[in-house]
């Protein structure tokens, strides 16, 4: 039986039912598995073993009678960011190519604790940076829609295993928007909770006051339970939020009626190519249909988040990277003559090019005498763009656009220029610097290529994004439609 | 805008050794994205205060009580040499 195209919810009906077992779910995916990701790559190490364990384990409760969580027994990949007790946790760098982390994150605490079945860790751009997979120190992953194409990045392994039916659900971390590029690109759901409603603790730091975990699944139910699994406050994470936490899949009632919308232009004008303004202008009358309230509305600092992004996020990143010296865990170099120098060659030789630009960058930006002209000129900007929020939801329960300028682009194409790969990042970036959040639904294809909607609401507003996801999801049927491979 | 010495002196800095190639690329690639980044000394910042963090959130303490620690091979596991219960690294004076 095919199983790797159901949904999370589907299995769970069948393993309650009796219908099928864990294991067979689980060993379905490790054969889907042995079948693609030859040609996708988006798997840097497999837990079969464990997994397998586990499912054993989830079988034997169901058995014995004992009610099972909604994702029980349902397999998920993990973006190797995502620190995994006994398992290497790489970030797709040669720094932490042999990294085994002692403790796990608190995100797959809740994993286990839901008795869910972890297959692997998922390929990445090093370090999180990135928006095409390629900077993996590795290899590259490719895109299951067009295989000489990019899935997106950073999080490209885990947007790419649930797209190919490698895998039911997967965590990835989105700090410019690398949940919810690849999401689109893959034509899959992902989602970029509000900062600090879920624990960060475990979670290799790139850009920590932007830095987010989320979900990755089929359908918008199945980004609603994962949800569910991992948010929720963290003694262990400082900048965790203490929230009302509510069952976000009992509030999919598909009712948007009276629901106002607004379409911020600055995300709809030019450098948006044709093709994807179409596909949005094709949501909103489904949204419109469907009794939501839609109309043109303003974010004016929207161009100012691509240079504010890319000196906050590098100047913390430089601060955060420092930690990679050669002395307690990675990578060392052999020809160090003396401490400083192991510093130096430990660092020159572990990290590959975009990272190292991006430490030059924010070293630059935090340095003597560029401080106040870049980094904190960036941090009152970004006072700007979080205002601009703030008014339009004063106005509106959510606003909407799209969550690339493109689809999926050749492999190779932009990775010789870094301004041209960072303007990918154009209409996510804002998000994560006003701390609020964000989902990419499938909205159907362009060019053969998914395009994805970007439905972004007012901080801990998941409810709302989730409920106007699943309404145009039930009233469409883009995330039925699978790549052929 | 940003010069060869600019770059040896981040580098530095940021403790990376770069060979001349990675010198002459970095200069003009950061120079490009700072060149971008000039746009934001065009908007009127006065009276605005910074944003680091977006949470409402000061400072958060915990009670003040011993709790679990990793024990010390444990906290060596992954270190590139050791000795006895220490990270051993090379000479420092």
């Amino acid at each position: 039986m095919q199983l790797h195209y159901l949904t999370a919810h589907q299995l769970h009906d069948m393993l309650v039912n009796g219908e099928i077992s864990s294991e067979e779910i689980t060993l379905s995916v490790f054969n889907r598995i042995e079948q693609v990701d030859e040609r996708i790559r988006a798997f840097i190490t497999l837990t079969k073993d464990q997994a397998l364990q586990q499912a054993k384990k989830v079988d034997l409760a169901r058995l014995a009678g004992d009610k099972l969580p909604p994702l029980a027994g349902i397999p998920v990949a993990v973006k190797d960011n995502i620190c995994t007790k006994g398992v290497r946790t790489t970030c797709a760098s040669k720094i932490l190519y042999q990294f085994i982390p002692p403790y796990n994150a608190t995100v797959i605490e809740r994993l286990n604790r839901e008795q869910m079945v972890i297959i692997g860790k998922t390929n990445l751009d090093e370090f999180a940076m990135g928006s095409s997979c390629e900077n993996s120190a590795f290899f590259p992953t490719s895109n299951p829609w067009d295989e000489k194409r990019v899935p997106g990045g950073s999080s490209g392994g885990s947007a790419a295993a649930v797209a190919s039916g490698e895998t039911v659900l997967a965590l990835g971390s989105d700090t410019g928007g690398s949940i919810r590029l690849p999401a689109s690109f893959c034509g899959v759901v992902g989602m970029k909770p509000t900062y600090g409603a879920v624990s960060r603790y475990g979670l290799v730091a790139y850009a920590s006051s932007l830095d987010q975990i989320g979900p990755f699944a089929r359908d918008v139910t199945d980004c609603a339970l994962l949800l569910n699994t991992i948010c929720g406050h963290d003694p262990l994470d400082s900048t965790s939020a203490p929230f009302d936490k509510t069952d976000y899949r009992t509030l999919l009632d598909g009712d948007i009626k009276g629901m106002k919308i607004g379409v911020p232009r600055e995300m709809m004008g030019e450098g948006i190519d044709a093709g994807i303004r179409e596909v949005i202008e094709r949501a909103i009358d489904v949204l419109s249909g469907l009794g939501a309230y839609i109309e043109e509305t303003t974010l004016p600092h929207t161009e100012y988040a691509l240079p504010v992004y890319y000196l906050i996020a590098p100047a913390e990143a430089s601060s955060n990277l420092a930690r990679y010296d050669g002395v307690a865990y990675g990578y060392r170099s052999e020809k160090a003559r003396d401490v400083i120098d192991m510093y130096m060659k430990s660092r020159s030789e572990g990290f590959g090019p975009e990272v190292k630009r991006r430490i030059m960058l924010g070293t630059y930006a935090l340095s003597a005498g560029y401080y106040d002209a870049y980094y904190n000129k960036a941090l009152k900007v970004r006072t700007l763009i979080k205002k601009d929020f703030d008014q339009a939801f004063k106005k509106y329960d959510l606003l909407l656009g799209p969550v690339a300028p493109c689809t999926a682009f050749k492999r190779g194409e932009k990775i010789d220029d870094p301004m041209q790969m960072y303007l990918v990042d154009v209409c996510t970036l804002s998000i994560n610097l006003a701390g609020i959040p964000a989902i990419s639904v499938p909205a159907g294809l362009s060019g053969n290529l998914p395009v994805g909607l970007h439905l972004m609401g007012k901080p801990f507003g998941e409810e709302d994004i989730l409920r106007v996801a699943y309404a145009f999801e039930q009233n469409t049927d883009h995330h039925l439609k699978f790549p052929s491979l | 805008m940003i010069s060869l010495k600019d770059v040896e002196h981040v580098a530095l800095l940021a403790r990376l050794e770069l060979n001349e190639e990675e010198k002459e690329i970095y200069t003009k690639q950061l120079s490009d994205i700072l060149e971008h980044a000039r746009k934001l000394q065009d908007l009127d910042t006065t009276g605005i205060q910074p944003t680091a963090h977006v949470l409402p959130i000061k400072n958060v303490f915990r009670e003040d009580k011993a709790g679990e620690h990793l024990p010390v091979e444990k906290v060596l596991a992954n270190a590139p040499e050791k000795q006895d219960h220490y990270f051993k690294v090379p000479k420092i004076v």
